[in-house]
């Protein structure tokens, strides 16, 4: 934080011959960014520490015998700066090639061809041969994990994962361990990720340069799934792809592509195609009356939300106290695939182990969850059979020679297909906050919102606490995003700091919007860039304006499935097929 | 679905700690409990290692993360720090040490010679213990007696001017005491 009582100081500076007046301690890659100078970068993440490790940014100084990162060293009065000097791209084309050097050469049929930062850097700093080449380090897969898959061969120990892990998320599952040439990012004890502190979120993907931290790929059961004739293939989509899809394909982001995205699932040959924005419905009807049942008793409150499964996995290892306070509502994707397996088997008269469902969804933790023991049927097989990342499924629909921009709009299939606006926004951090209180609203108060908007629960960056008057009760609730930001609410929970009635909590820095199996940011935006989520969120809220229905409990839909198959919200056959359990888990995590 | 499924419960994180101070000395948890009231009390984690390990001879799991636990560091660092140095052992120690020096005098001298037929004698490679437990193997810097290279330390007493046919013969002695 600046010192706002005295005015900062201004330091004039040259760089590349250009002249610029920054406030005193900026960084030479801020100033030089001012002036739109770009200086390559690989270890560097505005929003992470800074660590200076791979030495890309470096720029020649006057006056000083060594290069400085641009990075970290901070400007002075009168310093001049070579950004793109010969020595400079020299210095940074043998730096780069040292980095390849130690690489596996294997761009051709690596997962991150095209979008790897390494080998834009590469390309952009002139690396066209090999000059150093030699022993490179060897080190196996790891794919022990269900969600996350370690490939510490290709990992360029740029520590942005590490980082990511500790001040994003409050994880600190991932380190550099051992030295040297045998330096691995990996967890403690080099255990497997699932058998780690770690919460399967996924971000350290999504921050990875290369291809060191990919998601454990379900494309092959899909492919062949759809190929066997004997199965009834069934999809469903998560609120937050249909904003963010559209990237893959070029389209600007926050383009709402829901229509195109069901038409390509049709062409790939799904039997059915059902919206997860179902779930969400039905999840906010049961979790609102759970909400409301809670509140009336005064029982068990804050009541905590459950559909981010980054979000439950961190409770079961690092916050096992506050169990009893979750929803016990599975989230949308369960939903979905439960009653995709029992109401429209039975519906349909298929056997429920001839279905197949698969779900996309922007998470790699939901890879995790599909498995959870909980999350199957009472003969033992998963409600769930496969998990595609949006990423993923961008990659089967380019493999079908389909481009997304093309396409005609189509509508998703009953009776798992229609859904309100307050499903849509489940995507963005607050949007379950918001449906939830849309559908509390009426029940505790007789009468639907006036304004359907909570604006109070909008546009979260990290973490909001609100105060909320509902007719005669005055309700206290939170949102977060992030875990880091989870923990500031949770510790208040535990201490007794403040008492809320209702809390939201998304593993993913925006919610699912920014989720770890998100398409990689497109080009001129960063990962964790407030610009690119603001843009997919309001892709999320777009829809939601445009609906004629925005609360979920009336969704005619739900009404239908409770009125023909689950009996009431939060009555006996809902809660046999709703709701889940969650447990303690070792190792356990320091908060 | 808790690991350690003996135990009745682990649930809190007052239960976790509790059971992190059954597996340390008391001494080493009273010096992390003072270091607590102290600043930057993670500054003290080296220090911790190298009392676990002159406790138990090496880092076992179970203590790594009972020190993580008790000192509120996270396991992942604590790992971190004890794989990066040498001097931190994650394995258990024989009951006799063989350092083989392989300073540059021993080198010249055919200390490799010396290390294959240890390796070949103890059945390990250089840094492993035997199953039974009675020799560790590693290899060494100079140990400053270059006169009578190559040379072995074994328990701290010099071996000098050793060749290959002596080094059963060398083993032998610990084979006895064992027995005996």
């Amino acid at each position: 934080m600046k010192d706002t009582k005295t005015k900062t100081k201004l330091v004039n500076i040259l760089i590349d011959n250009k002249k610029v007046s920054v406030p005193e301690g900026t960084t030479v890659l801020e100033a030089a960014e001012k002036i739109g100078i770009n200086i390559p970068t690989l270890c560097y993440h505005p929003n992470l520490s800074l660590l200076g490790a791979c030495r890309v940014c470096i720029v020649e100084v006057k006056g000083m015998d060594a290069y400085l990162t641009a990075c970290s060293a901070k400007v002075w009065e009168g310093m001049e700066i070579k950004t793109n000097s010969p020595n400079i791209r020299q210095a940074r084309r043998d730096i780069v090639e040292l980095i390849l050097d130690n690489h596996p050469m294997d761009c051709q049929t690596c997962e991150r061809n095209g979008n790897c930062e390494l080998q834009n850097l590469a390309y952009s700093l002139g690396v066209r041969e090999r000059l150093f080449e030699g022993e490179r380090k060897h080190f196996p897969i790891d794919a022990r994990s269900k969600s996350v898959v370690r490939v510490p061969e290709k990992c360029i120990l740029c520590g942005r994962c590490v980082r990511v892990c500790a001040e994003v998320q409050g994880v600190y599952n991932l380190s550099q361990h051992g030295r040297g040439f045998y330096t691995q990012v990996m967890p403690a004890h080099g255990a497997g990720m699932d058998e780690s502190v770690c919460i399967q979120c996924g971000q350290c993907i999504m921050v990875c340069p290369v291809a060191a931290l990919v998601e454990k790929s379900h494309t092959e059961k899909v492919w062949s799934a759809l190929a066997d004739p004997k199965k009834h293939v069934v999809i469903q989509t998560a609120p937050s792809i249909r904003a963010a899809i559209g990237e893959g394909f070029g389209m600007e982001p926050g383009t709402p592509a829901t229509g195109k995205m069901v038409t390509a699932l049709r062409l790939l040959g799904f039997d059915a195609i059902f919206d997860t924005n179902f779930g969400a419905d039905l999840t906010i009807v049961e979790e609102a009356t759970e909400f409301v049942k809670r509140l009336r008793k005064k029982e068990k409150l804050p009541l905590l939300t459950s559909c981010s499964p980054g979000w439950i996995n961190f409770l079961e290892k690092f916050y096992p106290e506050l169990i009893p306070y979750a929803s016990t509502c599975k989230s949308p994707m369960s939903m979905t695939s439960t009653l995709t397996k029992t109401y429209y088997a039975e519906k349909k008269g298929i056997e429920p182990k001839d279905i197949f469902v698969v779900a996309v969804m922007p998470c790699v933790a939901k890879k995790f969850e599909a498995e959870r023991d909980e999350h199957k049927s009472p003969d033992g097989y998963p409600y769930t059979d496969a998990v595609l990342t949006t990423r993923e499924l961008i990659w089967m629909i380019k493999c079908y020679g389909i481009d997304l921009k093309d396409l005609p709009d189509t509508d998703f299939d009953d009776p798992l297909g229609e859904s309100s606006g307050g499903a849509d926004i489940f995507g963005t951090t607050g949007g379950v906050m918001e449906s939830a209180l849309r559908m509390a609203y009426e029940v505790l108060t007789g009468n639907p919102p006036e304004k359907m908007e909570f604006n109070e629960v909008r546009a979260v960056e990290g973490l909001r606490e609100a105060q909320l008057n509902i007719g005669s009760l005055t309700l206290n609730v939170a949102v977060a995003n992030g875990l880091t930001n989870a923990k500031t609410v949770l510790n208040r929970i535990i201490n007794n700091e403040k008492e809320y009635h209702l809390v939201e909590i998304m593993a993913c820095p925006g919610g699912c919007i920014g989720g770890g199996g998100q398409p990689y940011p497109p080009k001129g935006y960063h990962f964790l860039d407030p610009e690119l989520l603001a843009k997919r969120a309001s892709a999320l809220y777009k829809i939601d304006q445009s609906k004629k229905i925005r609360s979920s409990n009336h969704n005619p839909s739900i009404q239908k499935i409770y009125k023909e198959y689950l009996g009431t919200p939060g009555g006996e056959r809902a809660h046999q097929l709703l709701h889940t359990h969650y447990h303690p888990r070792l190792p356990r995590g320091i908060r | 679905m808790c690991a350690n499924s003996t135990q009745t419960t682990l649930d809190t994180w007052k239960e976790v700690q509790e059971f992190a101070k059954k597996t340390l000395p008391q001494e080493i948890i009273e010096f992390i409990e003072q270091s607590k009231k102290e600043p930057h009390p993670e500054s003290k984690l080296i220090k911790v290692l190298q009392m676990v390990q002159e406790h138990f001879g090496y880092l076992g799991k179970t203590q790594m993360d009972a020190v993580a636990y008790l000192m509120e560091i996270p396991t992942a660092k604590v790992t971190g720090v004890a794989t990066f140095y040498h001097y931190f052992r994650l394995v258990p120690r024989g009951k006799n040490m063989i350092r083989v020096c392989l300073g540059t005098a021993c080198y010249v001298k055919g200390a490799e010679r010396i290390v294959e037929k240890l390796k070949e004698e103890l059945g390990i490679h250089l840094g492993e213990t035997t199953k039974d437990s009675l020799f560790s193997l590693e290899g060494t810097r100079c140990l400053g007696c270059c006169g009578l290279a190559p040379v072995v330390e074994i328990n701290g007493e010099v071996y000098g001017q050793v060749t290959p046919d002596k080094v059963p013969a060398i083993l032998e002695q610990f084979y006895e005491k064992s027995e005996s």
